[in-house]
């Protein structure tokens, strides 16, 4: 399956986005020179776009993966807009993966709408990636 | 230092500091000096050498958390020549050892936790347990809707309000926070930056509804807004029109509310971005500076506004450079403001700071670690001179702190205050030959960047080419990267890891305060004068367009007639529009 190896193998795109009233960028500033470090192309959102606005980046930059990142406590309401932005807008297919400051009783329920990861502070780059790579190549074995 | 202007000043300063090691002083004997010097010789190639060629595994990598590279000893050779006028006493010029005559022994530092939450009436009650335990400074601390200068009801409110402080979005709210708390006898301090002119404005409101007058007001706004830029990032306007709101709360302030503390200069929140320890002092005292040029250039003197300014340090893990960086600051903010400002009154060449346990050098994992860490880092700050200390949760990588951890946090000053017999002696530190050294070190690096900065053309710019955002972005990425390679260990991350999860109990903020805020907030809409509210907006629009007005006063009227903190906010977005930061990649 040649086509399926050459989609397998294409370069990871990856917006790096941090959606709502936060402005600690710190994990997104590091984790998009991580991203790109390991290969990636690398798109962020800068800081202050809404749940909408990521979303409608991710599917204008036609990105494999979106990866949200919060500090703020907002996450249960925020998380879930970017995804439902996503597929109203014909992203569904963007993987979206999260981190921030994120308590343990809230992971079920993010990981059931498909937003995984979340990772907090200290966490490794190499798992991080390897997050990424994993969860984009399931998505492209799809194909 | 604000605009630039290729000052030959920092230039020169940093040389000096770093020539003064090397040149002879008065402190040791020329003799005594060389046996030292050659002795230092001798033991590293001998004793020392034979010890360490026999133990290769001891060789680590060593240098500071900010890569300065460190020397297994020091000795009077490495401070030798420095002339002691230049470490001076405690409460005299240059403030090395201290701002006070007596630091700790008369008046322990302030322990000034930081709280806020939920509603206004949450945090009333909150306010008022403190008061009743025989506080009376308050801090507080808002949600983010607050500190972008949103109301509840915007659509980017949702989910957030009271979350990480309290909402207030109009002046009733201020009037329930302080229902019942004498503003004439408190002094309180606000943690808000971008609307801290409005705020500034409902603390008044209260104050005149209460019956007292502005002029007995005490209490701290933070208001550093070269800061946001650099590092929190919550701002609402481009840096040009938040400095132009700044100035006129200097001017304000300096007129109307004499003892109010109008800018808190912020290095915590740029260490928290992932700066250095010299990237923090510098960048700091850099804005600092850049205030000073804000208030001469609005035709004030330095004597009236600088002991007006305080500072705000952050204190992580690297023990001995926290307390260097300290101590450096305070004589570099005297020194150049003697030099170079040419300010005499003693009062204004105090460097005052507050210091917080650093939150990003907490650790999600095995999370009871973090008390001994913010220990540490609390004795750090005491033993660097703070005037108030707030020190962090261990349940802080993971969520709000609970009441028993804040308990927890607290009570660890009171062991270093109580127990430890630090506070006993001032400076104690003050001779070592590491500290001493070390503090010479972060100055001169600090007047580099000063001098770097100055010459790109000064802050405002190096603010808005990313410049100092990228210094910060690069440093927190190679320190991520230490850890990631075993360079930087942390224990219970890359060393001691265990692999189970081990469950915190953490605080739970839910809908509730969003629906009641939303409710008043409705409440109060409805019941005000309309017609006097546009009329307010129309004259502080009116006042935001000519940059020589003083904003504070239209402000004031509008927020008394309860303009809401979004309306208010909202005159200044339509007339300066946003601000997108430059690209950090």
């Amino acid at each position: 399956m040649p086509r399926k190896a050459a989609a397998l193998q294409k370069k990871i795109r990856i917006l790096v986005a941090k959606p709502g009233l936060d402005g600690h960028d710190r994990g997104a500033l590091v984790l998009a020179r991580a991203f790109r470090d390991a290969g990636m192309e690398v798109i962020y959102s800068g800081l202050l776009p809404s749940p909408e606005q990521v979303a409608q980046m991710a599917v204008d930059e036609d990105v494999d993966v979106v990866a949200l990142s919060l500090l703020n406590g907002a996450h249960m309401t925020t998380f879930p807009k970017v995804k439902k932005f996503l597929e109203k807008k014909g992203g569904e297919r963007i993987v979206v993966v999260g981190g921030g400051i994120i308590p343990e009783e809230d992971k079920p329920k993010l990981r059931r709408l498909g937003i995984t990861g979340l990772y907090g502070p200290g966490s490794s780059f190499e798992e991080i990636v390897e997050h990424v790579r994993s969860r984009v190549s399931k998505e492209r074995w799809k194909d | 230092m604000l605009r630039g202007g290729k000052d030959p000043y920092w230039g020169k300063k940093a040389r000096s500091v770093a020539e003064g090691r090397s040149r002879k002083g008065t402190l040791y004997d020329a003799k005594a000096m060389e046996q030292v010097r050659e002795g230092v010789k001798q033991w590293e190639k001998t004793v020392y050498k034979e010890w360490t060629d026999d133990r290769p595994e001891g060789g680590r990598e060593v240098q500071t958390a900010s890569g300065i590279p460190v020397k297994p000893l020091y000795t009077p050779a490495d401070v030798a020549d420095a002339d002691y006028s230049s470490q001076g006493f405690p409460g005299v010029y240059p403030f090395l050892r201290g701002v006070y005559p007596d630091m700790y022994r008369g008046r322990l530092w302030t322990m000034r936790m930081f709280s806020g939450f939920g509603t206004p009436e949450d945090t009333n009650r909150r306010l008022k347990m403190l008061l009743d335990h025989g506080e009376t400074g308050l801090s507080i601390a808002f949600d983010m809707p607050t500190l972008y200068g949103y109301d509840c009801d915007h659509e980017r409110a949702h989910g957030e309000v009271g979350r990480c402080g309290v909402n207030v979005s109009s002046l009733r709210d201020m009037e329930v926070i302080f229902r019942g708390i004498p503003l004439g006898e408190v002094s309180t301090s606000m943690t808000i930056n971008a609307p801290a002119t409005v705020l500034t404005a409902m603390y008044a409101g209260v104050a005149k509804k209460q019956g007292v007058p502005m002029s007995r007001l005490r209490g701290t706004v933070q208001a550093d807004m070269l800061k946001e830029y650099i590092a929190q990032k919550e701002w609402a306007y481009p840096p040009e029109a938040h400095l132009r709101l700044v100035r006129d709360l200097m001017v304000f302030a300096t007129k109307e509310m004499p003892l109010w503390n109008y800018i808190s200069i912020s290095g915590y929140h740029i260490r928290e971005a992932g700066s250095s320890a010299v990237q923090e002092l510098a960048f700091t005292l850099a804005d600092g500076f850049g205030y000073v040029d804000l208030g001469l250039e609005a035709g004030l003197k330095v004597e009236q506004f600088a002991p007006r300014l305080s500072f705000f340090f952050n204190s992580t893990m690297d023990f001995f450079e926290e307390i260097a960086k300290f101590r450096a600051a305070r004589r570099i903010w005297a020194t150049v403001l003697r030099e170079k400002y040419g300010v005499k009154d003693e009062r204004s060449l105090h460097m005052r700071f507050h210091t917080q346990t650093s939150g990003a050098s907490l650790t999600w994992q095995q999370p009871l670690n973090n008390v001994v860490r913010t220990a540490i880092e609390a004795l750090a700050a005491v033993l660097g001179g703070t005037q108030s200390l707030h020190t962090n949760s261990y349940d802080e990588a993971w969520a709000l702190p609970t009441e028993q951890a804040a308990e927890v946090a607290l009570r660890t000053q009171q062991v270093i205050a109580e127990e430890t017999g630090v506070p006993k002696v001032i400076d104690p530190l003050g001779g070592s030959y590491y500290v001493e050294w070390l503090t010479e070190q972060l100055e001169e690096d600090a007047y580099r960047y000063f001098d770097r900065i100055d010459a790109a053309g000064g802050l405002l710019k190096a603010v808005k080419t990313g410049y100092l955002q990228r210094e910060i972005a690069e440093n927190s990425y190679r320190l991520s990267k230490r850890v990631e390679e075993g360079k930087d260990l942390v224990v219970g991350v890359n060393k001691y890891a265990k692999l189970e999860k081990e469950p915190i109990d953490t605080l739970k903020i839910d809908f509730r305060a969003q629906r009641a805020q939303a409710k008043r907030l409705a409440a109060v809409k409805r019941e005000r004068d309309e017609a006097k509210v546009r009329a307010a907006l129309a004259k502080l629009e009116k006042a935001f367009e000519n940059d020589d007005a003083n904003a504070m006063y239209p402000m004031l009227g509008a927020v008394m007639r309860y303009a809401t903190l979004g309306e208010v906010m909202g005159v200044g977005r339509k007339v300066w529009g946003s601000y997108k930061e430059p690209m950090l990649l």
